[in-house]
């Protein structure tokens, strides 16, 4: 590593925001190698590397502690997995851990019992699916975490835009209901009425939908007024077009990324289809281009540090897939007999690479970590070769 | 520039015009002062000019509008975009984005400027409304006066032609004021810029206007005029203004510097007045000494990082009226907030009535204190004032009608089924109070009482505010309106970055500040006269 590229990753580097696109290329490649195995100990090894690139590079925003609630989700699955399991286990398996009373159900119901003998095999199973649910979770988590809503959207082409829009419309709504829910609790304290319970959610409920669609008006109308859907140059065929390979592309995108993430649907289905929905996309785009006049501020750059953190997902994605095919025991958690399962080599070397990023990558705008990380860059009399210096003020 | 042409606007809703053959033309480079009381249209004739009348509010608008040669009849807000930037009264509003920076760079983005002049404009901006420092920080995290000049960057960028502002400066402290005007004017004399602003607060626009447009409401005719030419009759009219009817001064000051020069004569003739007075004075008019009525010992509250409050110890009696002033995000929303319970301190205590607020609920709590939140709707549930009236003797146990009762003291006149967002601002005030007090709390807070108000309005809150001082009530508001501060309170307190710097009788504490002197002050010191009033009462035996 030469010493310009030395400026130009990690923490040494002026703080900017990375591509946010790139953060999701990463986590969906994580999310990829969580739904190729069951295999315990990877899960958690992955867990832990998507929660330890997030504590790394997490900004300083309210959207930055999803990662937390994500992962809660996946606990919650893993639970609502298990409970299925133990209530309405077959009894596959021979170690028998307990055995519940049966409730004798009629005639019809056959093929399904509630209670019975547990075993150790299905409850295992059961955890396990859980856990790469609960996994994939977690990689979407740490992208909602790492890459901000709007800043993704700002990288969303023209085309996309309106669609944008409407998602960022929604976002800002559901912690403005938030601030709202508290500021009527405020207000019925201050009325000296109670703030919990059923009837002090009723009582406010008006007022927090009344307040959310006086908002939603009014920022309709700032919209409007600052220029927003101002009428481009294209014809009403060229935008027809366009949009019509809009849905087309995002359709292939979804089926493909689904049957990607499915290990079920042969992989041959799955890439052509990814590359239509591109190939769709890229020509929507360049022909929506031309239809709106907007511009757009300070798009972040797609540099090394992006390349880098997509390439990792890329490539813990690629060997877990590789390795599913050519040697799928290593990859699955043995449930019957239970056994302490195996950690393979190359997957968790796979692994390692994700966890790349937390080292990789600039550190965002305005973080904690920034803060005494420039500190001590300054204490240490060094010089940034970066000409964004400026772009957040060193507090003294 | 903006021209009016026999303009006529009617809602959907109502029968009767709330602008009515408004002709007008204004012309580039200029700074127009919209002047009228709250709900007499001012708003309307402001959005007329972005067509967000009739285009976005519905209705019916005969007549003509040009802007820049675009007649609003064809060309919808967005296509007036590059020409006319308007700022919403309520800042948090118009945001559309959730970071300074893209905040700044929405309008541009729009029109699809090119990335190095966003750039550029953004830096120049953020100098010049001094944002500098917020570039990164989430706009829900923003103070009221800084997310005014967000809101007033965010359509600068784009170097629109026309400036249209209502209520810039009502939420913002003295200071932030005095920043968002200047940058204003730079504008205007640099750029060419032609601005057209609503605000109550004449104080502190009526010198900075080119003219001034008064919208008396009803639909009667809209009068427009210089500032010296319609401030001589204007039945609202800035302290300065009102003291220079009294000296009987010709030309009528504007501005504080105006009236200090032609001054001199009044001074001499006050100077042997100034002990009669300073013996009048109103600090010790009604307070009870003994226990106070509350008090916080060494209290401290931090909001996550922010350190709102630290080591405050203050206590204060019943029958005073305490000012808390201090700049945005000093603390003072924090400091009321406590004193209801909203926080709890981390460290000290407070105690109002004998009592932690933050234990308190319910009855007990609205028997001790009161607090009326910087929006009064905040308060309101329900959707008429009947209703509202009715809910309240039912909270607090009263006979049906008290809440009515009280409500007509304040504000006489307001029907029992208007929806509580149809009231002006005044009535509003009034309703919120009538709610407040119908527990009959010896303590009430309020937050930023005269925003929006019109003199009228505040005149009747200053009587109203004294009578409750007078009943052996103590009443702390938090405020920026220095005026008001003069006009009613008896006691200031001033806080900055979470702790007390000064507190005293206001003669003590204002006179020294520049920032917190009223106008009157301003032009009378080394004297210490406050207001009009003062002066005027001084004079009369002596005339």
């Amino acid at each position: 590593m030469n010493r310009r590229s030395a400026h130009i990753l990690g923490e040494k580097a002026a703080p900017r925001w990375t591509h946010p696109g790139a953060w999701w290329v990463w986590a969906l490649g994580l999310a990829t190698a969580a739904s190729r195995t069951t295999n315990p100990l990877l899960l958690a090894l992955l867990i832990a590397v998507a929660g330890w690139v997030v504590s790394r590079r997490r900004p300083d925003a309210p959207w930055a502690r999803s990662y937390a609630v994500f992962l809660r989700l996946g606990l919650a699955v893993i639970a609502i997995r298990v409970g299925f399991a133990v209530l309405l286990g077959s009894g596959i398996g021979t170690h028998v851990i307990v055995t519940l009373p049966e409730l004798p159900l009629p005639s019809w119901a056959a093929g399904v019992s509630i209670g019975g003998p547990i075993t150790a095999e299905e409850l295992l199973t059961a955890l396990y699916q859980g856990a790469v649910l609960a996994a994939m979770l977690a990689c979407i988590g740490a992208a909602n975490s790492l890459a901000s809503p709007t800043r993704l959207l700002a990288s969303v082409p023209a085309a996309l835009y309106e669609v944008g829009v409407a998602v960022i419309v929604a976002m800002s709504f559901a912690p403005q209901l938030v601030a709202d829910v508290s500021r009527v609790r405020t207000a019925r304290r201050l009325r000296g009425r109670s703030d919990r319970g059923i009837r002090a959610l009723a009582g406010s409920a008006m007022p927090v939908l009344e307040g959310a669609l006086e908002r939603a008006i009014d920022l309709a109308a700032a919209m409007d007024s600052r220029g927003y859907g101002r009428v481009g140059a294209a014809s009403a065929q060229t935008r027809l077009i366009a949009r019509i390979l809009l849905l087309v592309a995002l359709m292939g995108i979804c089926v493909g990324v689904y049957a990607l993430l499915d290990g079920g649907t042969p992989g041959a289905l799955a890439l052509p289809l990814l590359a239509l929905g591109c190939i769709a996309a890229i020509t929507a785009m360049l022909l929506a281009g031309r239809r709106t006049a907007r511009s757009r501020y300070r798009p972040d750059p797609w540099a090394l540090p992006e390349w880098l953190v997509s390439a990792s997902g890329v490539v813990a994605g690629a060997v877990f897939v590789v390795t599913s095919m050519i040697d799928p025991i290593a990859l699955t958690g043995p449930t019957a007999p239970p056994a302490w399962p195996a950690l393979p080599l190359l997957p968790v070397v796979a692994l390692m690479i994700a966890a790349l990023p937390g080292l990789v990558t600039p550190l965002p705008p305005g973080s904690r970590a920034f803060r005494g990380a420039s500190a001590g860059e300054s204490s240490a009399g060094e010089s940034s070769a970066s000409e964004r210096t400026t772009r957040e003020e060193v507090p003294a | 520039m903006i021209i009016f042409d026999d303009v006529s606007v009617t809602y959907a809703d109502s029968t009767r015009p709330v602008l009515s053959h408004v002709n007008l033309q204004i012309p580039e480079g200029e700074l127009v002062l919209v002047v009228g009381r709250t709900g007499s249209g001012k708003s309307t004739l402001l959005r007329c000019v972005n067509g967000l009348v009739p285009h976005f509010t519905g209705g019916t608008l005969s007549g003509r509008v040009t802007v820049a040669g675009r007649d609003t009849r064809t060309h919808p807000p967005r296509e007036l975009a590059d020409v006319v930037g308007i700022v919403p009264q309520d800042p948090m509003s118009g945001f559309v984005t959730d970071i300074v920076e893209d905040e700044l760079a929405y309008g541009m983005e729009s029109l699809g400027l090119s990335s190095d002049l966003m750039r550029r404009r953004v830096e120049e901006t953020l100098d010049l409304l001094g944002l500098a420092h917020l570039r990164n920080r989430s706009l829900m995290s923003l103070s009221g006066g800084e997310r005014q000049r967000v809101a007033i960057g965010a359509v600068l960028t784009t170097h629109p032609s026309v400036l249209v502002l209502d209520e810039p400066t009502s939420a913002l402290d003295p200071g932030a004021a005095e920043e968002v005007l200047a940058a204003l004017q730079r504008l205007v004399h640099d750029l060419g810029v032609t601005v057209l602003l609503a605000e109550h607060r004449l104080e502190r626009v009526v010198q900075y206007a080119d003219r001034v447009i008064v919208v008396p409401g009803d639909g009667m005719p809209i009068l427009v005029g210089t500032p010296d030419h319609i401030m001589i009759d204007a039945p609202v009219a800035p302290p300065v203004v009102e003291l220079g009817r009294l000296a009987g001064w010709s030309p009528l000051p504007l501005s504080v510097r105006d009236a200090r020069r032609a001054a001199g004569p009044l001074r001499e003739r006050l100077a042997p007045l100034v002990d009669d007075a300073a013996r009048r004075s109103r600090s010790t008019m009604h307070v009870i000494a003994g226990t106070p009525a509350l008090s916080l010992s060494d209290v401290s509250v931090r909001h996550g990082q922010v350190h709102a409050l630290r080591g405050i110890n203050v206590a204060v009696d019943k029958g005073e009226i305490v000012a808390v002033m201090g700049r945005n995000g000093a603390g003072k929303s924090t400091l009321l907030g406590t004193l209801v319970g909203l926080h709890t301190p981390g460290s000290g205590s407070a105690s109002v009535g004998g009592s932690a607020p933050s234990s308190l609920k319910g009855r007990s709590l609205i028997r001790r204190v009161g607090l009326v939140p910087q929006e009064p709707t905040h308060l309101l549930v329900a959707d008429s004032v009947g209703e509202e009236c009715r809910a309240t003797d039912h909270d607090c146990n009263l006979t049906p009608g008290t809440t009515r009762t009280a409500l007509d003291r304040l504000a006489p006149g307001v029907s029992d089924d208007m929806h509580p967002r149809d009231l002006s601002e005044g009535q509003r005030l009034a309703l919120a109070l009538a709610v407040v007090l119908a527990a009959d709390p010896p303590v009430l807070l309020l937050d930023e009482p005269t925003r929006g108000l019109d003199y009228a309005a505040k005149k009747q809150l200053v009587s109203t505010l004294r009578s409750l001082a007078a009943e052996g009530r103590c009443v702390l508001l938090a405020t920026h309106d220095v005026e008001l501060v003069a006009e009613v309170a008896t006691r200031v307190l001033v806080l900055a970055d979470g702790e007390i710097v000064a507190d005293g009788p206001v003669t003590d504490v204002v006179m020294g500040s520049p920032m917190f002197a009223p106008q009157i002050s301003k032009v009378l010191s080394p004297q210490p006269w406050l207001t009009v009033a003062e002066v005027a009462a001084a004079l009369e035996p002596a005339s």
